[in-house]
């Protein structure tokens, strides 16, 4: 049975609607940095963005070449394993469904791959159909690098760790691996719903 | 997962509050008995759930401040004064309440004596608490420092413990200046001066506020550390 924490009654309720913050969670306006190490600066001249693995055929863009693509602009909440969610943030940034139109290939998962070598890893169908965008602008500006720019994944169905920072690529794979996190005890698939944040969960 | 399969579910256990120390005006350690705690690495972390009465929960997650060793569960908690959960376990939570935790979590800024030293240890504010954990468990042939950062020595948390630790911990005061204490914030000099070399190849930790952890982490960079010897762990000012 669950113990009653005598004395605590809790801040006044959640103001937000029950149905956009998970089990768990609590509403914060600031955005709280986590990485697991020092935040690298690639400059933009040596940036790249790749698609590899099982496919016909690698591609890769210059961050010209990336930011010439048709971008698009969301609002979508999103929610950290750390308890922490925030409520209609502005992105800009390419689909990943446009990242790999006309691309062949008979993967299920991809590994995403960043700067500092973290990599997260997802179904591919989690990442296509309008789910998710390698973004490149928060609020109206740059994406700063301590919130993963020059871009990052944003994939805000998912816990915020899959949402990676310093992404330079996708590598798509027949098979699933489990990625940086994913290795260290968080849940290999990380939906806030139904509250996958440890293995086993 | 296999490996989900074999580590299993981490539940909810029940913690009571066997006692608990004022380390300073705002910061308090919660010594914990915890219904069959299965131990922890040191700098691993635990999410802990409060129910009211009318069973609303607020969960956060806290650093273990104890040893491995020790097997009651220490956390060493920081008021955050717009907060939900700090201010009942700083300031409400006395012997016997009862909370859940879960845990122990994170594999990533922790370390195991087996792993060896030496250890560079930054700390600023309650940043210290994971890292205390480590020094706890380190055993005497491996060698440690801590450059700990804090706002006054009133802030200095673990203050006995640490300085009788000697040499192993340079400790840096922010807002005040005090004999036999550095003043100012940990920057490239005090890393280079108080710090371990990159040719001793250090395992490094950084834990404090976001900002400092930014700093600390690009600067050790700067002098050299490799980038994946430098594990850090920040947390925001988001409510604690």
């Amino acid at each position: 049975m669950t113990p009653i924490s005598r004395g605590f009654r809790g801040r006044s309720r959640p103001d937000a609607p029950a149905d956009r913050v998970p089990p768990g969670q609590y509403v914060t306006d600031d955005f709280p940095v986590l990485s697991a190490g020092p935040t690298p600066h690639t400059p933009l001249d040596q940036w790249t963005f790749t698609i590899e693995g099982e496919v016909d055929e690698p591609r890769s863009w210059t961050w010209e070449e990336f930011r010439a693509l048709p971008s698009e602009q969301v609002t979508k909440d999103i929610h950290c394993v750390t308890k922490w969610s925030k409520l209609d943030t502005q992105w800009e940034g390419v689909s990943i469904d446009t990242l790999l139109d006309g691309v062949e290939t008979e993967a299920d998962y991809v590994l995403a791959f960043c700067d500092g070598g973290y990599t997260t890893n997802l179904p591919l169908e989690d990442v296509t159909g309008g789910k998710a965008w390698v973004a490149f602008a928060y609020g109206g500006e740059p994406l700063e690098a301590e919130h993963g720019g020059p871009a990052r994944l944003l994939v805000p169905h998912l816990y915020f760790w899959k949402s990676a920072k310093w992404a330079r690529g996708l590598t798509l794979r027949n098979e699933d691996a489990p990625g940086f996190w994913e290795q260290y005890g968080y849940h290999n698939y990380g939906d806030p719903w139904r509250e996958q944040r440890y293995w086993g969960d | 997962m296999a490996r989900a399969a074999v580590l299993g579910r981490l539940n909810w256990r029940v913690a009571s509050v066997a006692e608990f120390v004022d380390e300073t005006p705002r910061t308090r350690t919660l010594v914990l008995d915890v219904d069959g705690w299965p131990g922890h690495r040191a700098g691993q972390h635990v999410d802990v759930r409060l129910t009211a009465e009318d069973g609303y929960q607020a969960e956060r997650s806290y650093s273990i401040a104890s040893g491995p060793s020790n097997g009651k569960l220490e956390l060493t908690v920081e008021l955050i004064e717009d907060g939900e959960v700090s201010p009942y376990l700083v300031g409400e939570a006395r012997h016997g309440d009862t909370f859940e935790v879960r845990g122990p979590i994170g594999g990533w800024f922790a370390w195991d004596p087996a792993q060896g030293g030496p250890l560079l240890l930054v700390g600023g504010g309650s940043g210290v608490v994971p890292l205390r954990s480590m020094l706890r468990a380190r055993p005497p042939d491996v060698s440690a420092r801590l450059i700990y950062s804090a706002r006054t020595l009133e802030d200095v948390i673990y203050r006995n413990e640490l300085e009788a630790l000697g040499d192993d911990v340079v400790l840096t005061l922010t807002r005040e200046q005090r004999d036999g204490f550095h003043t100012g914030r940990v920057d490239a000099d005090l890393l280079r001066e108080a710090g371990v070399p990159p040719a001793q190849e250090p395992r490094i930790f950084v834990c404090g506020p976001t900002p400092f952890v930014e700093s600390v982490a690009s600067e050790l960079v700067a002098l050299g550390h490799p980038a994946e010897r430098v594990r850090t762990e920040r947390f925001g000012p988001t409510g604690r």
